[in-house]
């Protein structure tokens, strides 16, 4: 764990069309450390976490307003290409999405496409590494160039996590990874997080509260498109400072 | 609570939604009734209107033929050397030979008006075919027995598609005519056999020899510049305006005019083929370019229409999954849209070439409907396409051209229940449920 800040947001303001969906936040991600965006439904944890990769772009209606910084560079500059920011800031979806092709064309498309292998076995290499890390090699080592999508859907959901660090990305941005899943299939990847952690910078959205309190060490409740209360995860849980916050978590709100 | 049914006992409560469930049943049957019929009398129409086509056009399937025997001058064929020669063949009178063969056969026949009409037993196009024949098989010239095309109006009586019992001046052949066919028929030297000119030859002046391999090749050679131009051009402005275009007011432009484009009456994209490709850019008339031109942009709206519904059917999840681990959008497309689009994409574009293949105005407007005798060899030759063709020979006055347009429709429903089947089979097979 450390005390470096990764990411620096300032004054991120987002509008679908008119309607705001984001006001004026204000927050600094912590390097390699596990932030968790909690709140009920519709407050815009999405909507937040998808600036950080500039998602929000394939949106038509969404505007992104305010500066959101990684390193010295500018994520929300229109200036900045997508496609490079991506590479460096990946994502696993709240659907498991694999692409309807083979487990081994799913890890190895992203180094392909960045150009980050050139020949079969660099891309096996990455392959099999990314499946390690991901926790899924010992199930499916035996067949690779099977379908994706015969895979159980928590199986489905590492293998989306594989994907996404095959390209080595310095940031893994998780959107309720495992709403989908069945409770085992969730405590799996829970610890799959904790073990990420130490390689890569993770934010993720989660409805759980208690899965926020396991696997994080920050915590940021939004309410109305607002931030609430940010800081250490089991400040948040013991000693809200924010009655909104307080109300949420002991399960007013939501 | 003032809910009206809590007056009610449970038994009077089942008892109204027991006479309202018989009302509904009622409902129901009548509605089953109502569809039946539709679908019967629908089913019936096309029934009556294929057995229409089949017993006006079967009977093209075969050709009569009569039996003359003949020795071919091979002398006057040959030069000095004793090898044919073709500007002698070109010369030879092969019409009177066979003519005067024939007339052989019925050394009683006296008289110039009889023996003419006694010669029109035979095909004019005799001749002209047994050059051919020879031209590609010189060793037939040893022969001395060959059967011969009859005219059209014989091959009608044999296929009993001429009433002798109509008086004489109302039929195509008189009396001593029919007398002359039913002696040959009686000493077997008359025959009808299967009809392959009419899928190895092109149109004709004579019914007896036409063929409908012009205007096959001439629509598959349209049809295929139509796929060449429609499929890229429709795919790329798909995806175009599902991934690039900026909504707004030009891209909503853009897709009214699409559909509008889809409902226009195919006879005007022919006058914008004469008046663009024939008269602006000067590319050959009655060309199968210029046909497969015109089609293509009669086809693309459909094709587009079709690629994007297929595009948006593949979920975003999987495009977003691509933009996530840092593909380009085209990349997403190209990767992961298109080959889940595909078999889409596929569908709708046979569907739209099945209705390309049936269109007949666009093609009369550029030329395409000219009496060409020679099955083209490349896209500018002169060419028909088969609805065309139909077209042609319907119009025409031979009761025996009528026979082969329903012969010629009949092998156009073929060809487009085949392309519509392969369509359903692509779908079944790729169709991909999320
Ligand atoms: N594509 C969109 N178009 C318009 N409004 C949207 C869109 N996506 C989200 N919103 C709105 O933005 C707000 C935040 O949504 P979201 O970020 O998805 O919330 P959360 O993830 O916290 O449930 C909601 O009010 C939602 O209706
Ligand atoms: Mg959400």
């Amino acid at each position: 764990m450390s005390d470096t800040v990764k990411i620096l947001a300032s004054d991120v303001n987002v509008f679908y069309d008119t309607k705001q969906a984001l006001h004026d936040i204000n927050i600094d991600i912590m390097d390699r450390q596990v932030t968790a965006f909690i709140g009920p439904s519709g407050c815009g944890k999405s909507t937040f976490l998808r600036c950080f990769n500039r998602m929000n772009d394939v949106i038509p209606s969404c505007r992104v307003d305010g500066h959101i910084m990684m390193g010295d560079e500018n994520i929300n500059d229109q200036a900045l290409d997508p496609v490079f920011l991506r590479a460096r800031v990946g994502m696993v979806f709240q659907k498991p999405n694999p692409f309807p092709k083979s487990i081994f064309e799913n890890v190895a498309y992203g180094p392909r496409i960045h150009g980050l292998v050139t020949n079969k076995s660099e891309a096996e290499d990455i392959v099999v590494d990314s499946l390690k890390r991901s926790g899924l090699w010992n199930e499916v080592h035996d067949r690779l160039h099977d379908p994706a999508t015969g895979l159980s859907g928590g199986q489905q959901q590492r293998l989306c996590i594989a994907r996404a660090i095959a390209v080595q990305p310095e940031v893994l941005l998780m959107d309720e990874p495992c709403s989908a899943l069945d409770p085992i299939a969730t405590s799996i990847i829970e610890e799959l997080i904790n073990d990420l952690k130490d390689r890569f910078t993770i934010i993720i959205v989660t409805h759980s509260m208690q899965q926020a309190a396991r696997v994080s060490q920050k915590t940021a409740y939004f309410h109305l498109g607002h931030l609430i209360e940010y800081g250490e995860t089991k400040d948040v849980f013991t000693r809200p400072a924010d009655p909104q916050t307080e109300a949420y978590i002991s399960g007013k709100i939501g | 609570m003032n809910n009206p049914t809590d007056m009610l006992t449970a038994q009077q409560r089942q008892d109204i939604i027991r006479h309202s469930l018989q009302k509904r049943h009622k409902t129901e049957r009548r509605l089953r009734w109502a569809g039946l019929t539709a679908i019967t009398i629908a089913i019936s129409f096309l029934v009556i209107l294929i057995s229409n086509i089949f017993l006006n056009g079967y009977t093209a399937l075969l050709q009569s033929e009569l039996q003359v025997e003949m020795t071919i001058p091979k002398a006057e064929l040959v030069d000095e050397n004793g090898d044919l020669d073709a500007a002698r063949i070109m010369t030879f009178n092969w019409n009177g030979l066979v003519k005067k063969a024939f007339r052989k056969k019925f050394p009683d026949v006296k008289g110039m008006m009889d023996k003419r009409s006694l010669g029109d037993l035979v095909s004019d196009n005799a001749g002209y075919e047994l050059r051919l024949q020879i031209e590609k098989n010189p060793e037939l010239m040893e022969q001395n027995l060959f059967w011969i095309k009859t005219s059209d109006d014989v091959d009608m009586y044999m296929k009993g598609r001429l009433d002798a019992s109509l008086p004489e001046k109302m039929r195509r052949l008189d009396d001593k005519q029919i007398g002359w066919v039913d002696q040959l028929k009686e000493v077997s030297e008359i025959r009808k056999v299967f009809n392959t000119g009419f899928f190895t030859t092109a149109d004709s002046r004579e019914p007896e020899s036409a063929g409908i391999l012009g205007a096959v090749v001439g629509s598959a050679m349209a049809l295929m510049v139509t796929i060449i131009l429609a499929l890229p051009l429709a795919v790329m402005a798909a995806i175009y305006l599902e991934y690039f275009a900026r909504p707004g007011r030009v891209t909503d432009l853009i897709e009214v005019n699409i559909n509008n484009l889809a409902a226009v009456p195919s006879i005007v994209f022919g006058l914008l083929g004469l008046s663009v490709f024939l008269g602006f850019f000067n590319m050959p008339r009655s060309a199968p370019l210029v046909g497969g031109m015109v089609l293509a942009l009669m086809t693309l709206p459909t094709i587009i229409i079709a690629t994007r519904a297929s595009i948006r059917a593949v979920p975003t999840s999987i495009r977003d999954a691509a933009l996530g681990v840092g593909a380009s959008r085209m990349q997403a497309a190209l990767d992961h849209v298109l080959p889940q689009a595909a078999p889409g994409i596929l569908t709708g574009t046979i569907i739209g070439i099945a209705q390309a293949l049936g269109e007949t105005a666009p093609l009369i407007m550029i030329g395409m409907v000219a009496f060409v005798v020679d099955v083209p060899t490349s896209i500018t030759d002169p060419a028909t396409a088969l609805p065309v063709q139909i077209f042609i020979w319907s119009d025409s006055a031979e009761r025996a051209f009528y026979e082969r347009s329903s012969l010629a429709i009949m092998v156009l429903l073929v060809f487009l229940i085949s392309m519509n089947l392969l369509a359903v089979i692509l779908r079944r097979r790729y169709e991909k449920t999320w």
